[in-house]
């Protein structure tokens, strides 16, 4: 996790985590050229899977631009043509977190050239919703192009950071939902496990956010305790926390784990 | 869980939650100058909570979104903050 440190590599195996998946996203500031992504995803497919390892945890990770860089189109074009070069890296799941931030025509070609890449090198797919007010528009605009391109398998797509308001048109396209869990935004652990018991447990996962803002690496394993406080069985918590992203991700042939 | 068993598990969280919302539109009251749209927004919302569904934290979320569907022309900032103007009712 390039914004984390190694304590968190340490307490999340020590929690029992098995494996880290990591999209590319958006530094907290805008990257100048393509040569400062290049250096990213050289860090993401060769450096950061190093550093996991010496912790005992597997690491897989997405490629893209994140959204909130597709504003400026020339450096969107420039970076999606560096994909290639590292689709072929051992941890590399597929394209993500592509998406939209504030549901622009920019963002939507960005999008639909990041969609044509993983049709194209036949990726799986990690989508990046809209924060806030944002959300449900972009949502929709997404799901419009993902479902407008026959190519796209929707059982090889999630959807990530699904609140109460977007999750059921998630679940009706057939693609997968992601519940991003955060102290502050998104989703809390109670809100989760409520869409859980409302929504089902299928094609659903929980994620922990751990990125340079605040965020917790523990929230998946925190979420499981608060699922057995809620008298959920052991065998339903691991469907959601382990299986469930195991059934995903494995649609990937480099997806193995060795424990 | 029963409803008892969800009381005695979020009462308290949601009642420290329900003092810490009470206590922000005091704060908010107390400052000085105009408030922007946010805070009619937030007023809004506020009403979800007497709906009589369970679809209360869907509904609170709606009316926080921006219901159009047409892409913006340009992205001019980065950021969302939590409400959409077009939504707030005179």
């Amino acid at each position: 996790m390039v914004s984390r440190t190694t304590d968190d590599y340490q307490d999340m195996v020590t929690a029992g985590c098995e494996a880290v998946c990591e999209p590319a996203f958006w530094a907290g500031y805008d990257r100048k050229s393509a040569d400062g992504f290049y250096d990213y995803f050289c860090q993401l497919t060769e450096h950061e899977p190093k550093r996991a390892a010496k912790f005992g945890l597997a690491h897989f990770c997405w490629l893209c631009i994140n959204p909130k860089e597709s504003e400026d189109m020339g450096l969107a074009k420039d970076v999606i043509d560096l994909i290639p070069k590292f689709i072929d890296k051992p941890g590399v799941l597929g394209i993500g977190e592509i998406g939209l931030n504030k549901n622009s025509r920019n963002e939507l070609k960005v999008l639909e050239m990041h969609v044509e890449v993983a049709a194209k090198y036949d990726q799986l797919i990690l989508v990046h919703t809209p924060h806030l007010e944002d959300k449900l528009k972009g949502t929709k605009l997404i799901l419009d192009v993902l479902k407008s391109d026959k190519r796209i398998k929707p059982e090889r797509v999630i959807i990530d950071h699904v609140e109460e308001h977007t999750i059921k048109l998630v679940k009706d396209t057939g693609m997968w939902a992601g519940m991003t869990l955060y102290p502050e935004s998104k989703c809390t652990p109670a809100r989760a496990i409520d869409m859980l018991e409302v929504y089902g447990t299928d094609r659903i996962w929980m994620n922990s956010a751990c990125d340079w803002g605040i965020s917790v690496p523990l929230a998946v394993p925190r979420t499981m305790l608060e699922m057995k406080k809620r008298g959920h069985t052991v065998d339903l918590i691991d469907k959601v926390a382990y299986q469930n992203p195991i059934q995903f991700m494995r649609q990937s042939p480099k997806f193995k784990l060795t424990a | 869980m029963n409803r008892q068993q969800v009381l005695d598990m979020y009462f308290m969280e949601a009642r420290a939650k329900l003092i810490d919302i009470a206590a922000f539109l005091d704060r908010v009251d107390r400052a000085p100058g105009e408030a922007d749209f946010r805070l009619a927004a937030f007023r809004q919302a506020l009403k979800e909570l007497d709906g009589g569904t369970p679809e209360r934290a869907k509904n609170v979320l709606l009316s926080f979104s921006d219901p159009s569907v047409e892409p913006l022309e340009k992205a001019s900032v980065k950021g969302a903050i939590g409400a959409f103007a077009g939504n707030v009712k005179d």
